[in-house]
């Protein structure tokens, strides 16, 4: 299934989240691009990244997650991340993109900012 | 006013320091000069070269090395060979040039023209050129001792690329067809080059003659009499087709004019293809090894001189039989005699036990050059080269799952389409779903297939939809195997430099190159082999709750 997203502010200090669902890879290209256009429209919240249904990030995927991670750090914008599977989490950590961006365990905790996992 | 400095050589010097030779003073001779009003000013005296050697050990060498300033030798006890050489060829002083404590090279200087002594003034002038000649000069040393090994390398590489090329050359582009057998060949080059080649003749009466040999010695040398071995069994084979005789013949001719220092070791084999009837002579190569279909090793004999030692020999024949469902190798000694970091080698009880775990011919080679590089570890340069042919006559009792053997669960082809790889990932995964994986090992193992496919179908195959993708998945106690393979060959490095996240960030390094990174995080084991187009990537997943 290709990658799909909806983009929403929620919490107070607001936080936009982006929620992807399906495949993060080559394919998901366009909508990770075009979701974060529609965040710097927004405002200057910080970004929230909701994973929880992406059933699969390749390497490719984690190409296009750096090429937001450095949109968003060009933009002076915090990015967080929430829903990914122990297995991605892993991923995260071994490809050092959790020392970049705050892993939740799920959006209540992301926009409490307060339990980091 | 006319330069003095006479007489100036380059003398020998063993050790690596130099000496640069110098004597004479322009304010004495221009004093002279006008003080006589009338004496001319005595034309320079010839150049003459003053050589001196000083052995590594003369006591001369630390003596200078620890002077800090002109030596009058004069005043030297040394037993010195060289001190004694410098004073016969009427050198007077000595400016040692030291620089980091190393003795780079001397400044030695004869009698004054004056005739009088060596001054103050001058040993000061002196001490002060030495301080900065000595750095300069270690300085020119350094850049030419470069510049001779930048050549040196520049010829070796050169060398290399033309014994590539030559043994290349020979090497058979393409594996017979033979009915009922499945052939499988593996040829590594060592950095260096040695002289491994095999080849398949086919034989006016239908059977396929299998050569294996190796020529000692490296290099283009290796080459040149790897490419006349392998155009006389050639000519030979077909001519005279019993094993034995061909032996002997390309004896013969090879002893005629091969370099003194070397020979070939080779091993001739002609297989009946319907029958399995295989008959061989060697001179001086490795035996075969057979597996049968219970797993059982056994080795062929048949022994005989190297090639090209000696004219007359005979080559004894023996004869075997490959019953169906039986394997047979022939390797060269780059296999056996590769060595680990501990100084271990290889060696035949290892060879023989990979033979005995190999369930297809593809397989054999496959898990011999594994099970290699499991045994060398990371960062062991292959000592030589590594040649490898493996037949099997099909038509055994089927799959063995006994013991440590792998059980092949599955093979399956997919096409070189984008996307393909969850297919890939898919399949695999329902072949292992017996297999007791935690969900941890089951998603690594997704990942790190997933990626191999990915870069079997874009980068191997190039996208090419009517290309296939092979992947075979065997499960062995602990251990989960999964080949896949493309028909890409060698290819350059995908992910030529590690991923860094602060590279990538900083727009240093481009946001991709995640793939091979990825995979080598996921499994435990990750070996690329290559025969001729085919390229395999076997990963290794070891499986906690299975053994």
């Amino acid at each position: 299934m290709a990658a799909t997203y909806e983009v929403h502010v929620e919490g107070d200090p607001p936080v936009t989240v982006i929620a992807l669902s399906g495949q993060i890879d080559r394919e998901a290209l366009a909508a990770l691009t075009t979701a974060y256009d529609t965040v710097q429209e927004t405002g200057p919240e910080p970004v929230l990244l909701d994973f929880a249904a992406v059933d699969y990030i390749n390497s490719t995927g984690i190409a296009l997650i750096v090429g937001l991670l450095g949109r968003a750090r060009a933009d002076d914008r915090k990015v967080l991340a929430t829903g990914l599977t122990d297995h991605y989490q892993r991923i995260f950590a071994i490809t050092r993109l959790s020392d970049f961006i705050a892993v939740y365990p799920d959006v209540d905790a992301a926009l409490s900012g307060t339990t980091r996992s | 006013m006319a330069a003095a400095e006479v007489p100036y050589g380059e003398p020998e010097l063993t050790g690596d320091a130099e000496m640069l030779v110098t004597t004479g003073d322009k304010r004495s001779r221009w004093r002279r000069g006008r003080g006589s009003g009338l004496s001319p000013v005595p034309p320079p005296p010839e150049r003459t070269d003053v050589s001196v050697d000083i052995a590594p050990n003369d006591p001369i060498i630390r003596y200078f090395t620890a002077s800090p300033g002109a030596v009058e030798l004069s005043a030297l006890t040394l037993e010195s060979p060289a001190l004694d050489a410098m004073r016969a060829a009427g050198i007077v002083l000595v400016v040692p040039l030291v620089t980091n404590g190393e003795l780079v090279g001397l400044l030695q200087l004869g009698a004054r023209l004056s005739e009088r002594g060596y001054s103050k003034d001058d040993r000061q002038l002196l001490d002060s050129l030495a301080r900065y000649a000595a750095p300069a000069l270690r300085l020119g040393q350094l850049v030419r001792q470069q510049q001779v090994e930048a050549r040196d390398r520049e010829r070796l590489d050169q060398e290399l690329k033309v014994a590539q090329l030559i043994q290349q050359q020979f090497l058979p582009s393409d594996l017979p067809d033979l009915p009922t057998w499945d052939v499988a060949a593996f040829y590594r080059p060592a950095r260096t080059i040695g002289g491994d080649f095999y080849d398949f003749i086919s034989l006016p009466d239908g059977r396929v003659m299998v050569v294996v040999g190796d020529v000692t010695d490296k290099g283009v040398p290796a080459a040149l009499v790897m490419a006349s071995t392998h155009a006389l069994l050639r000519e030979t084979g077909p001519r005279l087709v019993s094993p034995g005789a061909v032996l002997a013949r390309v004896n013969e001719l090879l002893c005629v004019d091969i370099p003194a220092h070397m020979f070939v070791t080779c091993l001739v084999m002609v297989l009946e293809v319907g029958s399995g009837n295989v008959v061989f002579a060697n001179a001086g190569h490795n035996l075969p090894y057979v597996r049968a279909d219970d797993g059982q090793v056994r080795e062929l004999r048949a022994t005989g001189m190297p090639l090209g030692l000696m004219p007359g020999i005979v080559y004894e024949e023996a004869s075997a039989v490959i019953d169906p469902g039986e394997q047979l190798l022939l390797y060269s000694d780059g296999l056996t005699e590769q060595h680990n970091a501990a100084g271990e080698m290889f060696g035949f009880p290892r060879t023989a036990g990979v033979v005995g775990m190999a369930t297809s011919a593809v397989e054999l080679a496959d898990l011999c050059v594994t099970e290699l590089a499991r045994f060398t570890g990371p960062d062991i340069e292959q000592e030589d080269d590594i040649t490898m042919v493996a037949l099997e006559r099909l038509g055994g009792a089927g799959l063995r799952e006994s013991g440590s053997f792998a059980r092949e669960l599955v093979t399956f082809s997919v096409a070189s389409d984008q996307g393909n790889e969850r297919d890939v990932v898919r399949r695999v995964l329902e072949a292992v779903s017996d297999v007791r994986l935690t969900e941890d090992e089951r998603q690594r193992l997704s990942t790190a297939v997933a990626e191999t496919a990915m870069n079997a179908i874009e980068h191997g195959n190039q996208s090419r939809s009517e290309v296939p993708v092979d992947v075979a998945v065997r499960h062995r106690p602990g251990l989960i195997e999964v080949s896949v393979t493309d028909l890409g060959g060698v290819r350059p490095d995908i992910d030529p430099v590690e991923p860094d996240l602060d590279l990538k960030l900083a727009g240093l390094q481009t946001p991709r190159g995640w793939g091979l990174f990825l995979i080598e995080n996921m499994v435990d084991s990750v070996e690329h082999v290559v025969v001729g187009q085919r390229h395999t990537v076997v990963l290794g997943l070891t499986i906690e709750g299975d053994s």
